[in-house]
């Protein structure tokens, strides 16, 4: 613009004087000249002024760029935290609380035809009650290992170690070694801590044959191949503390486990894992409670081996897999679990059949299927079929007459195969904050339906929380 | 069992034996980076990029085809400043990669080149979801671009000596090509100086390079939602004082400001936000071209 004129102003000038020289009178030739030079004047002018922006401009920009300098400087070299607190690791805290209204008293809960666990299965508590609150710490411990404490706080004001872990962060060619208190890495759910759950419980197969979720103390070797689908394989020994393993004083280990995953994605929109896990433990005076036919309160045991194999799959779909507006997540397990061994029945001789020792064997299996669909931001809806499959189960005691034993003598392995159907809907106003409400109609029990409403809350304070897959 | 893994193991390393190609991988984690590591590396590097343009790079998933990349990375190239807490943590901790790790020469964070701006005075998640390091969309001002190349230039020849000549006479020409571009798009966007803009999400990069003010954002606070009732705010807002146009990214959803747009009788404006944000914006250039010609277009 500015330019055009300054043209038009030449233009006019050198097209002007001679035109002036030819045929113009003296008036005329001053009146263009007393115009040229208005004209002049006020360029000068506008010149001026410009040329005393650009320079208030390199100025502030001068400086802009002095100021970029010192936060770069500032950005780069961030001014430490003085003292210990410097290196305070990342804490972060989860809140859950529930109100529960239950058909069936939950104290007489159980999976009839499944060996009780001994872990936390049961529908919790009736009314308000509070859930457990995770404290969670976790930082690199130097360049070589990271470090990961969980403490779950119980409602009965106890406290439980849930996973003290450190791993490894360089042993490199996709190795990563964990030691110490951990999940398991077997099936899709496992690993996930009970706020990152799509329903306020665990499904059937993990209740029944993992007595909730699989944690011990040992190690883990994982290796990630180095091709374009991922590829995992993952070995781990414990101690086999816990179901479907046993603690005992013992050298080596009572537990083995491994797993294998693939996964990868299909297009922008779908995302995809699958994995097959085995886990072997051998119980040692594995013992769990039973009622005889008289009525007398029994203690029984049981020593053999255990042997759990797992197929999961998991698919995620989100438009453009962008999830911010509408996604899916649907995933299940297959559980098949063979145990074998010997039970005592009545370890105290409390019952009028007195201790007797026998063979069991059991093939038995479960399987879940449930999806979680976001279909506005903030809300979810989910529905969960999860059943167990009584299989065979082979007492002895039953089956030879052992002491006039008879199978209403085991009333808790009774021929059953438990089912439930859960409905889902729950809010989260940020990826910090969930309100739930889950309507549940559990067949645990023989011949009992369960109806279950459970509103619950999960709050996460604190560090923010990076989930796996 | 044993048999069965051990015969999976042998297969894998036979596989994994196969002799790798000599090119440098890089994986971005947005595709700024990844379209910035190809102008620089050319074909010394092969980038493969974790989000897309029509993705939120706050809400991502460390999905398994993420860790397997991160596995086999020479280099990643991420924003930082938190942007990527959500998942490049858990991606770098599962990929079992060392050279990736923070710390390592091979894990580059742009943040750490640019002066960050909207650090925020107090770090309180009742603000919503801010990020104590400062607003981590610094693609949105081509300066910004123009610092984080010299730097992943020089990343680039550190991690790959041979190729430090070459990676330098690509950066030269890039950035002669690119300071040449921002001089054009400051002269284009001129028009836009001193217009006030509704934002769906903070972009202060790219407001405070054209000269442009913020006259308010759709989403209440920072990553939350836009609500109803924040939306009707914004608008009575607007009836006092008057702004020209609402800007969203590409992957914000389009309903709130379309909503705004509306009501206000304003113009909505949908950038590209980074390279793949749209048709036209395929590189670094295309991207900036893109933003400034709907930008332009927004005026009228």
């Amino acid at each position: 613009m500015f330019r055009k004129r300054i043209v038009a102003a030449a233009v006019a000038a050198a097209v002007g004087m001679p035109l002036g020289v030819h045929a113009a009178s003296d008036a005329e030739l001053a009146q263009i000249r007393d115009e040229l030079k208005r004209m002049k004047d006020a360029y000068e002018t506008r010149i001026q002024a410009l040329e005393k922006r650009l320079q208030a401009a390199e100025a502030s920009a001068q400086k802009a760029e002095a100021t970029a300098a010192k936060a770069e400087t500032a950005a780069r070299a961030p001014a430490p935290q003085s003292g210990e607190a410097a290196f305070n690791p990342g804490v972060s805290l989860i809140l859950s609380g529930t109100y529960a209204r239950l058909a069936e008293d939950p104290a007489n809960f159980q999976i009839t035809g499944f060996v009780p666990t001994g872990g936390e299965v049961g529908p919790g508590r009736r009314g308000a009650s509070l859930g457990e609150s995770e404290l969670a710490i976790a930082a690199n411990i130097d360049p070589r290992f990271r470090g990961y404490f969980t403490a779950a706080l119980t409602p009965e004001n106890e406290v439980e170690v849930e996973e003290a872990w450190f791993q490894t962060l360089t042993l490199g060619s996709g190795l990563t070694l964990k030691a110490g208190r951990f999940f398991s890495g077997i099936g899709y759910l496992n690993e996930q801590h009970a706020h990152a759950w799509d329903f306020v419980d665990q499904p059937l197969p993990y209740k029944a044959f993992l007595g909730r979720q699989l944690g011990d103390d040992g190690v883990q070797l994982k290796w990630v191949a180095p091709t374009d689908l991922f590829v995992e394989v993952g070995a781990e020994a414990g101690r086999g503390r816990a179901f479907p393993g046993s603690d005992r004083e013992k050298n080596g280990f009572g537990l083995a486990a491994a797993f294998a995953r693939l996964g990868g994605d299909a297009g922008a929109s779908h995302a995809w894992r699958a994995g097959l896990s085995y886990v072997r433990t051998s119980p040692n005076d594995r013992r769990y409670d039973d009622v005889d036919s008289a009525g007398t309160e029994v203690a029984n045991r049981f020593d053999g081996r255990s042997r759990l194999w797992i197929a999961d799959f998991v698919w995620k779909w989100a438009p453009e897999g962008n999830a911010t507006e509408r996604n899916l997540k649907l995933h299940g397990e297959y559980f098949r679990r063979r145990e074998s061994g010997t039970l005592t029945f009545d370890v105290d001789g409390a019952s009028a059949f007195g201790t007797q020792v026998d063979r069991l064997s059991s093939a038995q299996s479960g399987w879940y299927l449930q999806g979680a669909y976001q279909f506005a931001p903030r809300w979810r809806v989910g529905l969960r079929h999860d059943r167990l499959d009584f299989g065979t189960v082979d007492i002895g005691h039953v089956a030879n007459g052992t002491g006039g034993l008879t199978a209403a003598d085991f009333p808790v392995l009774a021929s059953h195969s438990p089912s439930r159907n859960t409905l889902m809907f729950d809010f989260s106003g940020t990826e910090f904050s969930r309100l739930r409400l889950q309507l549940g109609a559990d067949k645990s029990r023989l011949g009992v339906t369960d109806r279950q409403v459970y509103l619950q809350y999960v709050m996460s304070l604190g560090a923010h929380g990076a989930h796996k897959f | 069992m044993g048999k069965i893994f051990a015969m999976v193991l042998a297969a894998l390393l036979a596989s994994a034996s196969a002799p790798a190609a000599a090119a440098l991988n890089v994986l971005a984690c947005e595709p700024e980076w990844g379209a910035l590591a190809g102008e620089l590396g050319g074909d010394r590097v092969k980038v493969s990029t974790a989000t897309t343009a029509l993705q939120d790079p706050h809400r991502i998933e460390a999905r398994p085809s993420l860790i397997a990349r991160a596995r086999n990375a020479d280099l990643v190239v991420c924003t930082g400043a938190e942007l990527e807490v959500g998942w490049l943590p858990v991606l770098l901790r599962e990929s079992g990669n060392a050279n990736v790790q923070p710390g390592r020469p091979g894990n580059f964070e742009a943040a750490g080149f640019v002066a960050l701006l909207e650090k925020p005075a107090r770090v309180d998640r009742a603000a919503g979801d801010v990020h104590p390091g400062g607003n981590p969309h610094i693609q949105t001002d081509p300066r910004n671009i123009a610092r984080v190349a010299e730097a992943l230039s020089r990343r680039l020849a550190e991690i790959d000596p041979e190729g430090a000549a070459h990676y330098r006479a690509r950066h030269q020409a890039f950035a002669k090509r690119w300071s040449e571009a921002i001089a054009r798009w400051e002269q284009q966007a001129a028009p836009l100086r001193g217009l006030r803009v509704v934002m769906h999400h903070k972009l202060p990069y790219l407001v405070g390079w054209l000269g442009m003010t913020e006259a308010a954002t759709l989403e209440p606070k920072p990553g939350l939602e836009p609500t109803t009732s924040h939306l009707a705010s914004v608008l009575d807002e607007l009836k006092r004082q008057p702004a020209k146009m609402v800007i969203r990214a590409a992957y914000n959803p389009p309903r709130a400001a379309q909503w705004l747009a509306e009501r206000a009788g304003i113009r909505e404006v949908v950038i590209p936000f980074t390279v793949g944000g749209n048709e036209q914006a395929q590189d670094l250039v295309a991207l900036f071209d893109d933003t400034v010609k709907r930008l332009l277009a927004g005026l009228h």
